[in-house]
């Protein structure tokens, strides 16, 4: 290691205690949990199963309540996260979690409804979702919302589904769908989840889709069209009226990709662009935490002539005094109920009604910012991803090149509300990756940003900044990077070797692959 | 106006300057097309500050009667019981909470080793060698699980017993539609999966066999029978669908011949929350690994030998291959998950046998309860571990109450009794049927009080019996099969 790395550079850190897992941990002997006392006949195992009790019992670890506790706090410190750094994750929407959202989650008339509750009985929960439903609709600019899906990636399998339903129901059986080469992992996977076959779509010098390449493959098999806009690469699709003209001309549908619903909320609706379904993720656009990899939610907003077709249940509202009352009289229907008797529809993509504590989140965030603020928080979403770009375009890294020459816009020239940069440049004029920029900018305490994605970007750095990051912070950032890029001109094997700073540093992904130690041993 | 955000106008004004518009108007008109704007304001109420959405929400929260407010014995797939505190203290710190998924893992040390130690609980709970970071809840779990299996035999038939729960098979249903598979179904007898009939339907085009081990009904399966007598036809990979809270004193998915074992993790100390988040556990033998789901944690060495975990056999996931991947999955459950791994850490080698064996003895003093009430009778004679079912049938002949109305009268005496079986699975033999669950929350006193007041309600509702009328449940099952 060069020593022009620093002070950003700790010294050799020694083997931690925290590194043990919480079965290398305990006693025998040891425990938290207290059983409640036996107060009815004990019922003897052996008896009552038979040749289905259990004969050897699980091997749990054996701890005291202490000793859980400072384990997992331990092993929480050894992890980066929102509240402590700047999270520019592009795709990711790392925008700050309110904790108001937790607070009211937490309430015992949410967190402790079981969900077969009665509808009577749980009218504060259903009034919630039908609320939920009604303000995503009116941003996506569709008439219909189904909270059911569980992430994104699951509300576009609701998508393709129900496309596959809509044509089937006419007596169309399609078996494409097309999708950019920008296009999330998961758009392609999900149709072959579906059982339709994907075909790529090219992207034009402007970083929108081919139109000619579009017109020569949308014909009478295409079942749908799915798109991210802004695109991955952070491009509105300023030809989306004729991309919408051209996929219904032969009567496939449009599904947008919600990831960058972030970019335009208030400002330009799915359903006015021609979309038929979209797909939102509260876990980005709506601050639902991300927890380290979920809970998420996807619910989905779709028009008219897929309505028929969403998931069960679905949540219906009488208008007062509109009771039908029970089959004996007794009892009035109640105002919000759940609707399980629609005959075409897809079915359920899960159980219950979804992820409704993160509706709960959702919700309260959209009561926060009402129309005027959700509007405001995507117009300073793409004020603060075009305010990086600029600063990191006139950073002077030395050689009279700037930050934007070694890492330039892969496309267009201004950005929404993420953008990605090409680390061909800094490759090949550093000799340093863009692997090697994201590591080093760990040394600064940053997360970095989503690297080599979209993939037909050479050495891609997609950055989203969000609008809950101050100037100084955006400032900061872009300082870093061009310390980075001198630093690299100096000496690449800095950047090269890092990160220095962190809990453990570069690991052997491909040995983990090769032999995979996906458990623990126990004796 | 609050956004969460901390542009001040001076800001506004150096950063539009830097960017070199006039405008944040500008930004948008120069990059979409007029005729897509949005020219009015989105249809929503006007902002509101911190305590008055607090208020809106408490508000809602009090129209909600929740398991703290009744005396709670629904089940059916999601249990009332005790989460311990420190889980919430855990599940609340900013460092799991707020983080994405592990993509950079010098900095996620934390995140990994949890999934790591999530994945050998799962597995040591199951008895199975692998397992994965978690998929969304039980119903999706399964129905991924049977993606697995078409994946690995290329066969077009899953075999599914009628004992799994009614959200499963419809889950299934519409996730087999799409990868282009037929779900036959298997009746029960007297409570479980018929394993004659079972037998019969598993042929040379059998993909997936699938069961729940407690089943729906809460009867205990012959866990073993079912997996040889799949086996013995055409080899069909044999997933169960289990509950993983009774697992201390139940046999094992891979104790029993199981190759996949998936379920619904709530039970393992996450909240209710009207039905999620929580998570989803997925665990397999060995040959499955490079099918699975999902993210996997595994463990490796850094550049200084030092130990240390990071995202696994990547080459399965969406985000690489694609078209190709073995799932879709992309986020999935990992804070519920770290909720399962302390609950499980919580309760320990001895608390998950201690545990099982108390719902055990309440669920048999429970049941022997109220079977000893007039016109309540068990619905099936098997072995049942934390869930019951029972008949609530009327004065002449036997005819089943309208087990909505019976509720009714419970609830108006602070009494949740359970499920009403016949809305949940729309079959006709289950008019009447209600499903009674146990946690450790439900002590004998609350157990006799739940006699008291459902001996009463269905009393009350046989004397109302008289007047012609059908039961008034609303068939859940609105399905095509």
């Amino acid at each position: 290691m060069s020593a022009a790395a620093g002070a950003a550079v700790s010294a050799e850190q020694p083997q931690e205690e925290s590194v043990l897992t919480v079965f290398e941990r305990g006693a025998p002997g040891r425990r938290a949990f207290q059983c409640p006392a036996l107060d009815v006949p004990a019922v003897d195992p052996a008896e009552a199963l038979g040749e289905l009790r259990r004969a050897a019992p699980p091997r749990l670890p054996e701890l005291s309540e202490p000793e859980i506790v400072r384990h997992y706090v331990r092993l929480s410190k050894r992890n980066f996260d929102l509240d402590s750094g700047f999270y520019p994750l592009g795709s990711c929407t790392m925008k700050h979690n309110p904790r108001l959202h937790e607070r009211v989650a937490a309430l015992p008339g949410h967190a402790r409804l079981h969900p077969l509750q009665d509808p009577a009985r749980s009218q504060g929960a259903l009034e919630l979702m039908w609320n939920l439903q009604g303000a995503l609709g009116e941003i996506a600019g569709l008439p219909h919302v189904c909270l059911q899906p569980s992430a994104g990636s699951h509300g576009e399998l609701a998508g393709v589904l129900l496309t596959r339903a809509y044509h089937e129901d006419r007596g169309e059986i399609r078996h494409k769908v097309l999708a950019p080469d920008t296009s999330h992992g998961t758009n392609p996977a999900t149709v072959t989840m579906a059982g339709l076959q994907v075909v790529k779509l090219a992207t034009n010098p402007d970083g929108g889709i081919d139109l000619d390449d579009l017109r020569a493959k949308a014909d009478a098999d295409v079942a749908c069209l799915m798109l991210t806009n802004p695109n991955t690469l952070g491009v509105f699709d300023p030809n989306i009226e004729e991309i919408a003209r051209i996929v219904h001309g032969v009567g496939a549908t449009l599904y947008y990709d919600g990831a960058n619903l972030n970019a335009v909320m208030g400002i330009s609706r799915p359903g006015d662009m021609g979309f038929d379904i979209v797909h939102f993720n509260l876990h980005k656009s709506f601050t639902q935490p991300h927890g380290g990899g979920g809970p998420g939610s996807g619910p989905i907003a779709v028009s008219e002539r897929i309505a028929p077709y969403l998931p069960v249940p679905v949540i219906v509202r009488r208008e007062e005094g509109d009771g039908e009352g029970s089959a004996n009289g007794a009892t009035p229907a109640p105002r919000f109920d759940l609707d399980y008797d629609r005959a075409r529809s897809i079915g359920r993509l899960r159980g219950f009604q979804g992820n409704y504590g993160c509706f709960v989140r959702a919700y309260a965030y959209i009561c926060s910012l009402g129309a005027e603020g959700l509007r405001d928080a995507s117009e300073t979403a793409v004020l603060n991803a075009n305010y990086l770009l600029a600063r990191l375009r006139e950073h002077d890294v030395g050689e009279g090149r700037t930050a934007g020459d070694l890492l330039p816009l892969a496309y267009g020239e201004l950005c929404m509300h993420e953008f990605v940069l090409s680390g061909g440049p800094m490759k090949r004029e550093l000799q340093i990756k863009t692997l090697d920029l994201a590591k080093r900018l760990l040394d600064f305490g940053y997360h970095p940003p989503t690297v080599y994605f979209p993939l037909l970007v050479e050495e891609a750095l997609m950055v989203e900044p969000t609008e809950t990051e101050t100037k100084e912070t955006l400032d900061g950032f872009a300082e870093a990077i061009a310390a980075i890029l001198r630093e690299a001109a100096a000496d690449p094997e800095i950047a090269r070797g890092a990160p220095y700073t962190t809990p453990v540093r570069r690991l052997d992904e491909v040995a983990a692959a090769k032999q995979p130690v996906i458990r623990q041993a126990l004796d | 106006l609050s956004t969460y955000t901390s542009t001040t106008d001076a800001d506004r004004a150096a950063m539009l300057a830097a960017i070199g518009v006039s405008s944040v108007g500008e930004l948008f008109d120069r990059q979409i097309p007029e005729p897509v704007r949005l020219r009015r304001a989105l249809k929503l109420p006007s902002g509101l500050p911190e305590q008055e959405v607090y208020a809106h929400l408490r508000e809602l929260a009090t129209r909600n009667v929740s398991s703290e407010e009744e005396l709670c014995f629904l089940g059916a797939g999601m249990y009332d019981h005790y989460v311990p505190a420190l889980i919430d203290m855990l599940m609340e710190r900013s460092e799991f909470l707020t983080p994405y998924t592990p993509y950079q893992p010098e900095i996620s040390q934390g995140g990994l080793q949890v999934m790591f130690e999530y994945q050998t609980a799962i597995s040591e709970l199951t008895a199975l060698p692998v397992a994965n970071a978690s998929v969304y809840d039980g119903p999706s779990a399964v129905a991924s699980a049977a993606y697995l299996a078409k994946l690995h035999n290329g066969r077009g038939r899953i075999v599914a017993s009628a004992g799994l729960h009614p959200h499963t098979l419809q889950t299934l249903r519409t996730y087999a539609h799409g990868y282009g598979a037929e779900v036959i179904e298997v009746p029960l007898l007297d409570g479980r999966t018929d394993l004659a009939a079972w037998a019969e339907a598993v042929d040379a085009q059998t993909s997936a066999a699938i069961f729940a081990q407690p089943n729906f009904y809460g009867a205990v399966e012959d866990a073993r029978a079912l997996s040889a007598a799949a086996k013995g036809r055409a080899d069909p990979v044999v997933i169960a669908q289990v509950d993983p809270i009774v697992l201390g004193i139940l046999a094992a998915p891979g104790e029993c011949g199981v190759d996949v074992a998936v379920g619904e993790g709530q039970p393992l100390g996450n909240r209710l929350d009207y039905g999620g988040p929580s998570f989803g556990f997925f665990a397999a033998r060995e040959e499955y690994l490079r099918r699975m789901p999902g993210r996997i944690a595994g463990e490796t060495r850094d550049v200084d030998g030092r130990r240390g975990f990071v995202l696994t056999l990547q080459t399965r996931e969406q985000h690489i291959r694609r078209e190709k991947a073995t799932s879709n999955i992309c986020t999935s459950q990992a804070l519920n998950a770290l909720g399962g791994v302390v609950y499980l850490a919580w309760l320990g080698r001895r608390g998950i046998v201690e545990l099982g064996e108390l719902l055990l003895a309440r669920t048999h003093y429970a049941r022997e309860t109220l079977v000893g009430l007039e016109g309540v009778e068990q619905l099936h004679r098997q072995p049942a571990i934390r869930e019951f079912a029972l008949r609530l049938s009327g004065p002449d002949g036997g005819a089943p109450l309208d087990v909505a109305a019976v509720k009714r009268r419970c609830a108006e005496r602070g009494v949740n009794p359970g499920a009403d079986l016949h809305a949940l699975t729309g079959r006709e033999a289950d008019r009447g049927g209600l499903l009674v669950a146990l946690t450790e929350r439900r002590d004998r006193a609350d157990i006799d009080r739940l006699a008291e007041v459902l001996g009463d309600a269905v009393a009350a509702e046989r004397g109302s019996e008289g007047a012609a009328r059908s039961p008034s449940g609303r068939p859940e099952q609105a399905v095509p099969a």
